[in-house]
């Protein structure tokens, strides 16, 4: 994606900052990584550009030279200290699409909010870890009938999930046995009932707001910005 | 079922410059395969010139694929689903002509199976008119015999024209309403570089090769390449494709010349692709510059044989660099393959400003007797003056590019390899003690149309021996790393490139039994390959090892390249000798057939022999010397 992005910006002639250095890259930061064939209502980037340059006309010059399927749908400037859009991401939504019965996922959505803890066994770096991952899921909602653009599906499982302090991925969700421990599913495989997976939000700072990264740098252009794009 | 398959933008498509194309009523239709996976295929520059050349035109319509790796052909056969293209995903078995590009031998049992996953009969006898034309073309296919078995057609030679010709022939018998497939194929015989392995008998007695011989009388004896004889007339890909995920080479490619008269004896690539025919600088200019504006790509390689030959190379390389005009940052350009000079490191200095990680060389053997005999006339002075100029100005790592098992090799012309490390690290750490040389070996395989055709290749033991006594000595000297490719891999390539007819059977078995992406050191299995030569009573010392005599009747004999078999046989008894041969583009012609066969010349600007070493040339050009030439040069310019 870094790639795409940077040849957009010089077919557009963008005055991106270049690193130092002996291979110098373009400065780009990308907030929270989107996992492979899910499609995305809410991609932001910081571009940090060695000049002003208006903003208005940006997200129409880009889609402009950008692959079919990604559109930049909207830009503001942020001056002054920028922290890193992946820190700051506090909380993001997900539509699932699946293809399982409905009741039953009604029953499994249940058990998963009334549970007290959701212990998740994960390996990293060899290590046998578990973790409680209740407190990732802030919230569950199942809508039954057959989503209109996906017509593979029977429902949409809407998520919200926590990016803090450990985040959950949408498609480990899926996997969770509320009635006992979960063994994390290899980062390869797939949800047999999972047909597709949309990120709705990426909501950042403050906490609980639910605001998203350009509300938040509109708002606060004009002040101190601690995190926004 | 793409999101359980690793990488899945390897088959959507969706690559800027890429179009889907519009199915006209009664155009013929092609799908363009490369039979490895995508980020080996897409870059492929061959490929994408004949599909923008199909495109154009208003009676074809073309598409691409690529093999799909094993995790989602095994989803593809649980599902029955066939293979497709990536733009449009239309099933392969629906289009009129399936053609690959074979650039590698070990990619043959891949062809297979794209075939078979696309549920077209692998063999040429059981396909019907309701079958796709399955065709051929690249490098690999100056010997097509192994795979005549499962070839309609092979294009020999630069495809630009040949597959304009062959699409005029299929939509003709198309539109007849014909369902007489050997019709249409011996038609497309008719066509200048246009190969049909089933019109032809090919005679054994016992192990030997009698002859190969048209069972038609309008069916040529020979068939020529076809060769394009100015490239100005082909500026393609003029839309190249950018990719959505990681690729090989992910840059700007502009040719700037085809064909190659240095004349090394090993390099199938320089003998057959001759005369040399230069794009004029002002055409690689404005490919250059139209290419950046509209990929927004940040780097451009320069590609031939050996760009630091191109007559205008300074200049070009000058006016890319310095041109602002893109206003969006610097523009690296790249060589992909190195002259071993010191000119040549002077325009590495010139476009790699920024980043000077690496630099490759390739002397190609370890003393001057063995370059003499594989006539790539560097002196050691060459080199050095190379890696020194490489180290001064900046740059940490040489890389530099041996083969090993050539003719009349001893361990001395090995070790010599070890020797030239020694001393090039050496030179390394005047300027910085972290200089570091590494060497790469692979094993040489001997190739159809070049002088070394005659030359029994060396054994996977004998390959491992000189490897492992090589790495012995290398390791003695700090800052020399040693990497090489595996002789049972090497093997298998020779067997497949000097084949006859007869190895298709043993094709088919590694392919059955699973032997895809035999380039892939995880997937390839020598054993398979070894048993399957068994099965079928052929031997291995027979096709790979053994030496070849003078009138002995090749495997693809009946094919031309232009270079006369006396030629090679002479040239092969000059490498014995280790008489070296110059450049014929700057010293009087040697009659070798690429020319005067067809009436071509060779299309260069300069008719100024490149500044720079004693590369190829046998001349001291370091000092400036010029060397009286006889040429036909184009102006400057001209189109």
């Amino acid at each position: 994606m870094a790639r795409v992005w940077e040849r957009a910006i010089r077919k557009v002639q963008l005055p991106i900052a270049y690193s130092e250095g002996f291979s110098p890259r373009a400065k780009l930061s990308f907030g929270l990584a989107l996992p492979t064939v899910f499609e995305s209502a809410a991609e932001y980037v910081d571009i940090t550009l060695e000049d002003t340059v208006e903003v208005d006309p940006l997200p129409e010059m880009l889609t402009n030279v950008m692959p079919e399927g990604i559109d930049v749908t909207g830009a503001i400037a942020l001056t002054g200290k920028v922290e890193s859009l992946q820190e700051c991401v506090e909380s993001t939504t997900w539509s699932l699409f699946v293809n399982s019965d409905p009741d039953e996922l009604q029953a499994w959505a249940a058990n998963v909010l009334a549970a007290d803890e959701l212990l998740v066994t994960r390996e990293r770096k060899g290590k046998s870890r578990t973790d409680d991952v209740r407190p990732a899921i802030l919230e569950i909602e199942i809508k039954p009938g057959q989503p209109e653009d996906v017509p593979a599906a029977t429902a949409e499982v809407f998520a919200h999930l926590a990016a803090k302090p450990r985040a959950l991925r949408p498609l480990e969700l899926l996997e969770i046995n509320p009635s006992g421990s979960t063994e994390e599913p290899s980062r390869t495989s797939v949800p047999s009932h999972f047909v597709l997976g949309r990120r709705i939000h990426q909501f950042i700072a403050p906490v609980g707001a639910r605001r998203d990264p350009l509300a938040v740098g509109a708002a606060e252009a004009s002040h101190d910005l601690s995190c926004a794009s | 079922m793409l999101s359980r398959v690793e990488k899945p933008a390897r088959y959507i498509g969706c690559e800027e410059g890429s179009a889907a194309p519009e199915y006209t009523e009664g155009a013929v239709s092609w799908l363009l395969a490369y039979p490895d996976t995508y980020e080996i295929g897409l870059p492929n520059q061959g490929l994408q010139i004949l599909n923008e050349i199909l495109n154009e035109r208003p009676d074809a319509v073309s598409e691409r694929t690529y093999a799909p790796w094993t995790d989602l052909e095994a989803e593809m056969r649980a599902a029955n689903l066939p293979l497709f293209s990536v733009e449009t995903h239309r099933a392969a078995g629906e289009f009129d002509i399936i053609a690959f590009n074979l650039s590698s031998e070990l990619v043959y049992t891949n062809l297979l199976n794209c075939l078979d996953l696309a549920h077209v009969p692998i063999r040429v006898a059981d396909r019907t008119h309701e079958h796709p034309l399955v065709g051929a073309g690249g490098h690999a296919t100056f010997n097509p015999e192994p795979l005549a078995d499962f070839l309609d057609w092979v294009g020999i030679g630069d495809g630009e024209e040949i597959v304009g010709d062959v699409n005029e022939v299929v939509h003709a018998w198309k539109h007849s309403g014909s369902t007489d497939r050997e019709e249409v194929l011996r038609q497309l015989s008719q066509i200048e570089g246009v190969y049909v392995p089933s019109l032809y008998d090919a005679t054994f007695d016992g192990k030997k090769l009698l002859s190969i011989e048209p069972r038609f009388p309008e069916v040529p004896e020979i068939v020529e390449k076809r060769t394009v004889a100015d490239l100005a007339d082909w500026p393609y890909p003029k839309q190249q494709l950018v990719p959505l995920t990681e690729v090989v080479h992910d840059r700007l490619s502009v040719e700037v010349f085809r064909g190659c008269t240095r004349g090394c004896r090993f390099c199938q690539a320089g003998m057959i692709t001759r005369p040399v025919r230069e794009r004029p600088a002002e055409q690689v200019r404005t490919m250059i510059q139209e290419g950046l504006r509209r990929t927004g790509y940040d780097e451009v390689a320069l590609t031939s044989l050996s760009t630091a030959d191109f007559s205008g190379i300074t200049e070009v390389v000058k006016a890319t660099i310095e041109d602002d005009s893109m206003g969006c940052g610097d523009v690296s350009v790249s060589l992909p393959s190195l002259r071993v000079d010191a000119f040549t490191v002077g325009i590495a200095a010139e476009l790699q400003r920024g980043r000077r990680s690496g630099l490759t060389f390739a002397p190609e053997a370890g003393t001057w007797r063995m370059r003499q005999v594989i006539n790539k006339l560097i002196t050691e002075e060459d080199l050095y003056a190379s890696v020194e100029g490489a180290f001064s100005q900046g740059w940490r790592r040489v890389k530099l590019y041996f083969l090993t098992g050539l003719p009349t090799e001893t361990d001395e012309d090995t070790l010599g390899i070890a020797e030239l490390a020694k001393n090039c690290v050496a030179i390394g750490k005047k300027y910085n003690s972290g200089a570091s040389v590494t060497v790469s070996v692979g094993g040489f395989v001997p190739k159809p149309f070049t002088p070394f055709q005659w030359f029994g290749q060396n054994t996977i033991e004998e390959l491992n021996r000189k490897i492992y006594l090589l790495r012995d000595e290398v390791k003695k000297t700090k800052g020399v790393q040693m990497k090489w490719h595996d002789p049972a891999a090497t093997f298998v390539e020779g067997m497949s490139s000097r084949g006859d007819r007869r190895l298709g059977a043993v094709i088919e078995q590694v392919w059955r039994e699973g032997g895809t992406f035999q380039e892939w050191s995880e997937h390839f299995d020598v054993g398979r390959w070894n048993q399957a030569m068994e099965d079928h009573g052929l031997s291995v010392e027979w096709y790979t090892y053994r030496h070849r005599e003078e009138d002995e009747v090749f495997p693809w004999d009946h094919l031309n390249a232009g270079l006369h078999k006396d030629f090679l046989w002479q040239d092969w008894r000059d490498a014995l000798d280790e008489v070296g041969l110059e450049d014929c583009r700057w010293t009087p012609c040697y009659d070798c057939g690429a020319c005067t066969g067809y009436g071509i010349e060779h299309v260069v600007a300069s008719a100024t022999p490149p500044a720079g070493g004693s590369q190829g040339t046998g001349q001291d050009l370091a000092k400036g010397h010029e060397v009286s030439v006889q040429l036909l040069a184009r102006p400057v310019g001209a189109t």
